[in-house]
């Protein structure tokens, strides 16, 4: 009854809201924690786009997921060597 | 040309050793021409016998088989109702090592001669057993609960699925209680199907019967009166290529149940 009640003050999100969020969160976590081949993956494909307008030390690059409280950061530290002109077309 | 799926989905508990039982008994029963085997590779934890009511037909196991202690032919156990439908036993007394990847693919490759469906039931978790479950496989259905850690758990087997080659996986969702849904304390479908990405195989409602059918050890898929029962039948049907929309997951209406329903409103 006091359930009843709550719900007709509507002072309680819906459980299933809070899951459903909850959810979100922890499976972006399992799956960047998932598998270092993507991440590289994403490192290649980010140096052909970047490299288009700046040329970079690709040795130095730096990609990582960052975590902090409920929100995950795809964090990125790229040296730049020397900016382009214009676009380079590959 | 046999299919051969597999049936997981993480976490245990959820309804995956219920769900082989009623797939297999299922799909013998719609159509007699097609022979079908269910295979336990819970080893050290077999139960597929139970839900089946075959429990005290077991002489050999698949352990016998892979250490060639006895002839396929003679680990199988026929359906009590169903001549087309056969079980093949988990061990009880040894370890999931005690069966290879490459051992379960050679074992199936032997069962797709007489075979037209290969059901292969899943232990719960990601070590050998799943491995080993998943090895011969071409297809997979994973099963899970509309609760949080079941589908936490279906997300990462997915993952694990596609990346060993069984990309699009079916999902199958147990246990969906409507008026939870209805309050806002349990996922709708659309929910989990937007999370997990995957298609969706079918929809089975919390089914008090299922308890009682297991403790016959007769699928529910054989008793024209449970919701479930019919849940799964549908779910063959699909899997042999009907086109069957989602079933109504209302309770009957009863008195009890419009009661429920103005105090929950």
């Amino acid at each position: 009854m006091f359930e009843f009640i709550e719900k007709l003050f509507g002072n309680k999100p819906a459980s299933k809201s809070i899951a459903k969020e909850r959810l979100r969160l922890v499976l972006i976590q399992d799956r960047s924690a998932m598998s270092p081949a993507m991440l590289d993956a994403l490192k290649v494909d980010l140096i052909k786009v970047i490299s288009e307008y700046m040329s970079i030390d690709i040795d130095a690059l730096e990609v990582c997921l960052e975590n902090e409280n409920d929100s995950i950061a795809l964090v990125c530290n790229i040296p730049i060597l020397e900016m382009k002109r214009t676009k380079a077309d590959n | 040309m046999s299919e051969v799926i597999v049936i997981t989905s993480g976490k245990g508990g959820v309804g995956k050793t219920t769900t082989t039982a009623n797939i297999g008994t299922g799909l013998a029963s719609i159509d007699s021409t097609k022979k079908v085997v269910l295979i336990d590779t819970d080893i050290g934890l077999r139960n597929l016998d139970l839900v089946l009511g075959l429990e005290n037909r077991i002489v050999y196991d698949i352990v016998d088989i892979v250490q060639g202690n006895c002839k396929i032919r003679q680990a199988l156990i026929r359906d009590k109702k169903n001549e087309n439908l056969f079980l093949l036993p988990a061990a009880q007394t040894k370890d999931k090592s005690s069966v290879s990847e490459a051992q379960m693919q050679d074992l199936i490759k032997n069962l797709r001669e007489e075979f037209d469906y290969i059901i292969i039931d899943c232990p719960a978790g990601i070590e050998q057993g799943f491995k080993n479950a998943i090895a011969g496989a071409e297809k997979a259905i994973v099963v899970t609960t509309p609760e949080i850690g079941p589908v936490r758990d279906a997300d990462r087997i997915i993952g694990l699925l596609e990346a060993n080659g069984l990309a699009q996986p079916k999902l199958i969702i147990n246990r969906v209680k409507q008026n939870l849904i209805k309050q806002g304390d349990m996922m709708e479908i659309i929910d989990i199907l937007e999370i997990l990405a995957v298609d969706l195989l079918g929809v089975v409602p919390e089914d008090e019967s299922i308890v009682a059918s297991t403790n016959r050890g007769e699928p529910a898929v054989l008793d024209q009166n449970s919701r479930a029962g019919q849940a799964y039948r549908n779910i063959v049907n699909r899997m042999v290529g009907a086109n069957i929309p989602l079933m109504d997951l209302e309770e009957k209406n009863s008195i009890w149940k419009k009661f429920k329903d103005f105090i929950n409103k």
